[in-house]
């Protein structure tokens, strides 16, 4: 069994805001050294795919500069490894992807070819930890044609904005209802899908030229009743970067956790992402720093409580940095004061500045500001 | 750079360094938080348009060749040229091992042709230092010299630890002293060489049919060529930082400057980057009840104790309560809950149990290694178990893969622990 894997990773991340203007949302920095898409391209390589097609649409620089060649993940390969695939222009048209069913249909040539006989649809947004062998393995017993992963979400978690399942005894999903504004159950599609590549690309042919661009809108669901779609529980640690501020802000703050981290960095194999060849941090003589991510690259002489710094961060002496996510080649200079914020690479927060915000609305300082 | 060849000579124990070498050669010690020692060397080629690498091994060369591999992380995984690891090798009648450094490079003579270099560049693994070879090239060239050696000016009292040499005003060499009692100079060797190659193959070739020679650069290659005049040889004055390593206390010292807020070595510096081959681990975790300062803490680390001037490298794990001060604390290594650490180098993959204390009591000289572990250091090798609750004085050492068992008791100060077996 050979495995494609395919990662949607086009998206803009309008809730955002200032954070997702210049790059993609796969792109977003997190937890210190990572970029969101990481975590899903390491499942997929741990999990023994060494052929990935990455679909991206918005701003891809940052993220084709921060995968390269895709060495990091040993997907700098003779045959198959990394293939980044933006929408293009032919001699009779020019297309930006209308959703995620064209953007692979677009790209039909990478299924047509290479001797993979099935595909793993993931999404860049996500942050979590699968072993996807044993998703494979459930696919197979279960006699699935395609196999969704969901999770069960607590009823503090707004699902308005994902695909609601409803699951008879055995699993199999009886009805898939796209972004409902009352969902019926509390089990959310992941957006990874598992299948057999001649069943996607037979489905993409006969759907797609018809103005099917929606892989679960106009595919899944209108074949939910003829084709067997099995769900596969994840109960681990699962979120999308892709809601909100707030909860890319909660996102950050979850990996002060150790069991968050000991799940997501220890278990199924390792997070790899691309390389800096950074001195370790030094912590002078001034610092305090508690319950807090330091990377690599950077120097500490400042108060650091509950925070994560990246790489390459400057903080003062005198200067407090509390309840807050500090990008790359930022520095806090002397007596500054940040609280409960985001602060995006290479700002700089001048000597007694302050920028405070609140958990639920953290500060945003933008790429490059001088406060 | 594109005529040279870079030839590392990474074949020495380095015996000073006492139980951090019993298993690894010297160029392969970790340094300054997520390097080895031979990194410096290999980031000083590169960063100097150098991609034309041999590295000559033969002591314990396993973690090297590991480290190295096909020299990836120094972007030397090249179409042509390229990192090659040269260890001894068999020839048609007899196997032998590197006699001395110009016979390492002397039974290479077949890799540099092969390149065809008009210079090589001969370095050695055992250095921390942040050099452009460009800038000794540049000397190399105006003076149309045979050869130029990298020298620093040292403290007289240290100077009869190297070779020393004697220049006239044009900077040519005039006389060579490897390791002098009494130096006519302060001048030393840092054992760096450009030569150009047709010049040094025909005086490895005489060297070596010549009985009476070690095959050594410093004691027998640079004395002939001066005192029998066979080439012209200069100086080329470096005042950049450069560090030998080559005693444990050395050792910990370097690396402990690296805390300081401006220390010699600026490993920061975007413009000289020193890259190295490391595990993936995630950033420094420093937990709710940590405290550090003067330190650097790597990746992987989760702190939860207090660090006071220390040196702690990738993956390690300090323990709630645990105190480390004025230590190094390797790859992997984990001290456990309520422990202390006082001057201690601890190496890779060391498990110090709970309540354990190292480094107290009186500075008593070592008993069998008194030059060796000496200033109050106390020495901890490789894989390395210590069982809960155990004291361990000052100036001691302890060998590789020493186990609980191993332990009757407390450890005073200056004594030697071995593996029983």
């Amino acid at each position: 069994m050979k495995v494609l894997g395919l990662i949607l990773a086009g998206a803009r991340g309008k809730n955002l805001g200032p954070l997702t203007r210049m790059r993609a949302s796969a792109a977003l920095p997190v937890c210190g050294k990572y970029r969101a898409i990481d975590f899903t391209l390491s499942n997929m390589v741990n999990s023994g795919i060494s052929k990935v097609g990455i679909l991206t649409q918005f701003s891809p620089r940052s993220l084709m500069d921060h995968l390269g060649s895709g060495k990091e993940w040993n997907l700098d390969r003779k045959t198959g490894g990394l293939f980044i695939l933006q929408p293009f222009a032919t001699e009779t048209s020019m297309f930006w992807y209308k959703g995620t069913a064209d953007s692979i249909f677009q790209n039909m040539t990478l299924l047509r070819r290479g001797e993979e006989n099935y595909v793993l649809i993931g999404s860049g947004d996500h942050i979590y930890k699968m072993d996807f062998t044993d998703l494979f393995r459930y696919h197979f017993s279960s006699g699935a044609d395609v196999t969704v992963v969901v999770k069960e979400f607590d009823e503090s978690y707004d699902l308005r904005e994902y695909g609601i399942v409803e699951l008879d005894g055995k699993n199999r999903i009886v009805n898939f209802e796209e972004k409902p504004k009352k969902p019926k159950t509390r089990l959310a599609s992941l957006g990874i899908y598992f299948m057999n590549k001649d069943l996607l690309m037979e489905l993409l042919y006969s759907h797609v030229p018809e103005g099917g661009y929606d892989l679960v809108k106009d595919i899944f669901i209108p074949n939910i009743n003829k084709l067997r779609f099995q769900a596969y529980i994840f109960d681990g640690y699962w979120r999308n970067i892709k809601k909100g501020i707030r909860e890319f802000y909660r996102i950050n703050m979850d990996f002060l956790k150790e069991e968050i981290r000991r799940e997501l960095f220890y278990k199924h194999g390792k997070v790899y992402t691309k390389l800096k060849d950074l001195p370790p941090p030094k912590f002078t003589g001034t610092s305090r720093v508690s319950s807090s991510i330091v990377s690599d690259g950077s120097v500490i002489s400042g108060t650091v409580m509950r925070s994560v710094i990246f790489r390459r961060v400057r903080i003062k002496a005198g200067a407090v940095v509390k309840n807050s996510i500090i990008f790359e080649g930022t520095t806090i200079e002397e007596g500054a004061r940040v609280e409960n914020a985001i602060v995006d690479k290479y700002a700089m927060i001048r000597v007694e500045k302050m920028v405070i915000g609140t958990a639920d609305y953290p500060a945003i300082i933008e790429k490059g500001a001088v406060i | 750079m594109k005529n040279t060849v870079a030839l590392i000579l990474a074949g020495g124990q380095g015996t000073r360094l006492g139980v951090l070498t019993e298993e690894m050669a010297k160029p392969a010690i970790p340094f300054g938080g997520k390097y080895r020692i031979i990194d410096f060397t290999l980031s000083n080629c590169v960063n100097s348009g150098i991609f034309r690498v041999g590295v000559l091994t033969q002591y314990r060369p396993h973690v090297l060749n590991n480290h190295i591999g096909i020299g990836r992380a120094w972007d030397l995984d090249r179409k042509e040229g390229g990192v090659s690891i040269l260890p001894p090798y068999m020839m048609a009648n007899e196997g032998i091992w590197y006699k001395g450094t110009a016979d390492a490079v002397f039974q290479n003579m077949d890799f540099v042709d092969m390149y065809n270099p008009e210079y090589v560049l001969i370095l050695s693994g055992d250095h921390v230092y942040a050099m452009d070879y460009n800038c000794m090239m540049e000397k190399h060239l105006s003076k149309r010299a045979d050869g130029t050696i990298a020298c620093m000016n040292v403290p007289l009292s240290e100077a009869s630890r190297f070779g020393i040499m004697v220049a006239d005003p044009e900077d040519r060499i005039v006389e060579f002293q490897e390791k002098p009692k009494k130096p006519k100079s302060t001048l030393a060797s840092l054992g760096i060489y450009i030569f150009r190659w047709e010049f040094l193959r025909d005086i490895l070739i005489d060297d070596s049919k010549d009985e009476k020679s070690t095959h050594d650069f410093g004691k027998d290659i640079i004395p002939k060529i001066v005192n029998q005049n066979l080439g012209r040889l200069y100086i080329y004055e470096f005042d950049g930082y450069w560090q030998d390593v080559g005693t444990i206390r050395s050792y910990w010292e370097s690396n402990l400057e690296l805390t300081r807020p401006i220390p010699p070595l600026n490993l920061y510096d975007p413009n000289w980057r020193f890259y190295t081959q490391t595990e993936e681990m995630p950033p420094a975790y420093i937990g709710d009840e940590a405290v550090i300062n003067n330190s650097m803490i790597s990746e992987g680390c989760e702190i939860h104790g207090v660090v006071e001037n220390s040196v702690i490298f990738q993956g390690a794990k300090i323990g709630k309560g645990a105190v480390v001060r004025n230590s190094i604390v390797m790859t992997k290594s984990e001290v456990g809950e309520g422990s202390v650490l006082e001057k201690v180098v601890l190496s890779e993959r060391v498990k110090v149990g709970k309540k354990v204390h190292i480094g107290f009591g009186e500075d008593v000289p070592n008993e069998e290694k008194p030059e060796l572990y000496t200033d109050g250091i106390t020495t901890v090798a490789n894989d390395v178990r210590i069982p809960d609750g155990i004291k361990i004085g000052k100036n001691c050492a302890i060998f590789p893969r020493v186990v609980e068992n191993d332990f009757k008791g407390d450890l005073e100060s200056g004594k030697i622990l071995r593996r029983s077996r």
